[in-house]
């Protein structure tokens, strides 16, 4: 059984502690884990623009590269979600390689969750989390069920998976699935909007009264850690492959553990 | 368009904050908001795009968490109807297939509809455009030497600017939805399809009415200015010599309409004039009176949280020989959107306004930042399919967060739709070029890993080096209000070749 790491661009190049961690965790697991070589983006940008003559070769460049393993596993709901759902216009129909890689694309938490089916992390994070759904893990891939339907089971794969470490003591905001307001691009031409959602989201966890905030998507994160650090609000950030890690509460969500550069 | 559901606006466009907590003080001047005037396009302001808009209404801190929390107090009121069924999912299936249907056979939907309303007695008319809708309307009215008409709440006269169209023409027209009259007296457009004065506040409501009805300076008591309204309302129902209302649901089988409102106002407008005029866009069609039942029991919950409509009235034909009843029937751009694969399901959108009110969008850019009659993420994809250049950026003033896509009763993907609308002006080349540029760099950046890995390593030695000034400006629209990640010295795959292949 080949794994292989699928790692968003902007993990690769501003969060690489979240790609170890999600590394680490599946090696925890017993998994052989390779990162096929040459990996940069799925393609989203480009194609939510709307500029598909664009996306297109940066979307089959990735299904070439992961054609040949067994499963692929990447810390992103967005960056999946793109993969199984949004890539019909890059393949013709039926198209067997790109089925193949549909069909073996996983979320991490989801992989963890349905497919190890993790039983003990054996890592503790004694902090008040509250979680942040992504829209697409959450809507796109059904990693729970939303706050609209309730109707998809009422599972939360990322809250089974955080219950498996010991020490979280749970904060809820109120409005449990409410967009951040990142939106790729839409973060910068809509940007008004953008951080007046974020700055909404991180008033609802800090009077929930959370330490920090956990989601399955950096994504998220980085925008609202973006708007946290301006305002010098008292609220963390971390990728849940961090905390299923054990990682402690970090300072910051983009350096390595080990790395020791000084950041402004 | 057809009428929809005016909310009783004393629980919802009273200004007061509908979460229960105490009303903010000192915020009772005019929104920032466009005055389109109801007279239509003429009169209206040169069109803004969506971001600028929407500029404006968020700078009003305040103002912007009242209208988002107006709108979540809704929404929640949806999702409390919503859950308290088993069967909602279910229904929203149903209601998808009958509108899966009613689309796939609206023309001989439409022609039987006809038939069958012939045969109550009612006039029947067609309408290519906004334009010949009008036409009729006047034409009805003239015939009868009408200079007085009453109106119920009817999006699609809103989309024809019947108003406007009428009143040029010497004749009266009074909306008599509470929502649609306040903001007819401030000359504003409804802001949203369900809850047309959402954004104006009691104070402001207390205002208009002072100045326009007469009632005390500074009353804002929703109780006092609602009767006041409903005083002056009703000498206009007396008065009126015909009726124009919605339709909600037009029943193929029966050749029955169906108008489902809060106030009653749409009964008394229909029934005490001598003529009512029916108006309705060819999507409203449903195959059987059967098929009913499933809509009613969604589109109240979906909309206000309430499980039906106060009032949900059947009309068949007119009310007695000496009347008259004309139904108009609208295509207006409907058959062209019907011809499309990919959008043709959003003609199934029964007006409800529920993903106004879940979009996180919506909540805090104002209905009126959409510059159309439809906004939200259903306006983002019926208006582009009518005026591709004027509305390009609506399928932008979206996160794709997929809310409206889970809240919507029939089921229209609305944020693929919005997605599909971004790949579609792709393809017109619309895009201007400041979105197509970054993404063809992006494009050529991410074809070539070797290209990625170097970009990568410059830039992030470039932010932890170079001077803040650099990246943090208000030419950046990231880091104008958010700090830019911290840059690591290596990538994870730096880190990887380091630490994994050179072990191997």
């Amino acid at each position: 059984m080949s794994v292989a790491l699928f790692v968003p661009c902007y993990i690769d190049q501003f969060y690489p502690d979240v790609a170890v961690a999600t590394l680490e965790l599946l090696e925890r697991q017993g998994l052989d884990v390779v990162f096929p070589k040459g990996q940069t983006c799925c393609g989203q940008p480009m194609a939510n623009t709307g500029c598909t003559a664009d996306a297109a070769p940066v979307a089959r460049r990735l299904v070439e590269l992961f054609a040949e393993f067994d499963q692929v596993v990447c810390p992103s709901g967005s960056c999946t979600a793109m993969v199984r759902h949004h890539y019909e216009d890059y393949f013709p129909a039926g198209d067997p390689t790109y089925e193949k890689v549909r069909s073996s694309t996983f979320e991490l938490c989801e992989f963890l969750a349905d497919v190890v089916k993790v039983d003990s992390l054996g890592v503790r994070f004694p902090h008040r989390v509250s979680i942040h759904q992504s829209c697409h893990g959450l809507r796109e891939l059904r990693l729970a069920a939303s706050s609209e339907t309730r109707f998809y089971g009422t599972r939360d794969k990322m809250r089974e998976l955080l219950d498996k470490v010991e020490g979280i003591t749970w904060a809820k905001p109120q409005r449990s699935d409410e967009c951040c307001g990142f939106g790729g691009t839409f973060a910068v031409n809509e940007a008004d909007v953008s951080v007046a959602m974020g700055r909404d989201r991180i008033a609802d966890h800090l009077a929930a009264d959370s330490e920090v905030i956990v989601a399955g998507d950096m994504s998220c994160l980085m925008h609202l850690d973006g708007l946290i650090r301006r305002s010098g609000t008292p609220l963390k950030v971390m990728h849940i492959s961090q905390v299923l890690m054990g990682r402690p509460l970090l300072t910051h969500s983009g350096n390595l553990p080990q790395s020791t550069i000084p950041c402004n | 368009m057809s009428t929809t559901l005016p909310l009783p606006v004393v629980n919802i466009a009273n200004g007061g904050d509908p979460s229960g907590t105490p009303q903010r003080r000192g915020e009772s001047q005019l929104p920032i908001l466009p005055n389109h005037g109801s007279g239509g396009d003429h009169n209206a302001p040169p069109h803004r795009e969506h971001p600028a808009m929407a500029k404006d209404f968020v700078a009003n801190v305040q103002r912007t968490h009242w209208h988002d929390g107006a709108l979540w107090f809704v929404r929640s009121k949806r999702d409390a109807q919503a859950s308290a069924i088993p069967e909602w999912e279910y229904l929203r299936q149903c209601a998808s297939q009958i509108k899966t249907e009613a689309i796939a056979n609206m023309p001989e939907l439409l022609v039987q509809f006809e038939a069958n309303a012939k045969a109550l007695g009612a006039q029947v008319h067609w309408a290519i455009d906004a334009e010949e809708h009008n036409r009729i309307v006047y034409e009805i009215l003239q015939r009868r030497g009408v200079v007085r008409m009453i109106k119920s709440k009817s999006m699609l006269t809103e989309e024809c600017h019947l108003n406007g169209y009428l009143e040029e023409r010497g004749i009266e027209v009074i909306d008599t939805d509470l929502g649609e009259r306040i903001v007819q007296l401030r000359r504003e457009t409804p802001s949203h399809i369900v809850l047309p004065a959402i954004h104006i506040k009691k104070e402001e409501v207390g205002e208009t009415f002072h100045e326009h009805l007469g009632t005390d300076a500074g009353a804002s008591d929703p109780q006092y200015l609602t009767e006041a309204a409903r005083g002056h309302l009703r000498g206009k129902f007396l008065h009126g010599e015909a009726g124009l209302t919605g339709i909600n649901f037009a029943i193929a089988e029966t050749g029955g309409i169906v108008v489902c409102t809060n106030e009653g106002n749409a009964d008394l407008g229909a029934v005490l004039p001598p003529i009512h005029i029916a108006s309705m866009g060819m999507e409203k069609i449903i195959p059987r009176l059967d098929d009913l039942s499933v809509f009613t029991r969604l589109l109240a919950r979906s909309a206000t949280g309430q499980p039906i409509t106060t009032y949900t009235s059947h009309f068949h034909g007119p009310r007695d020989p000496g009347s008259e009843m004309h139904i108009i029937i609208v295509d207006n751009g409907r058959t062209e959107l019907r011809q499309s694969e990919t959008f043709r399901s959003a003609l199934g959108c029964i007006r409800c306004g529920a993903c106004m009110n879940t979009c996180p969008v919506f909540r805090r850019s104002g209905g009126h930042s959409y510059g159309a009659t439809v906004p939200g993420p259903i306006g983002s994809v019926l208006n582009p399919a009518t005026d591709d250049k004027k509305h390009k950026s609506l399928p932008y003033a979206c996160s794709l967060c997929g809310s409206c896509t889970d809240v919507c009763p029939v089921k229209i993907p609305l944020h693929h739709q919005l997605l599909a609308w971004r790949k579609e002006f792709g393809k017109r080349g619309l895009l201007s070029i400041d979105k197509t540029l970054p993404m063809r760099a992006a494009s050529m950046l991410f074809r070539s890993p070797r290209l990625y890995n170097l970009a990568g390593r410059i830039g992030r030695a470039a932010m932890r080096t170079l001077p803040r000034s650099v990246f943090v400006n208000r030419f950046n629209m990231w880091s104008r209000d958010r700090e830019l990640p911290e840059p690591p010295t290596e990538s994870f795959a730096q880190w990887y070749a380091k630490n994994r292949e050179n072990k191997q």
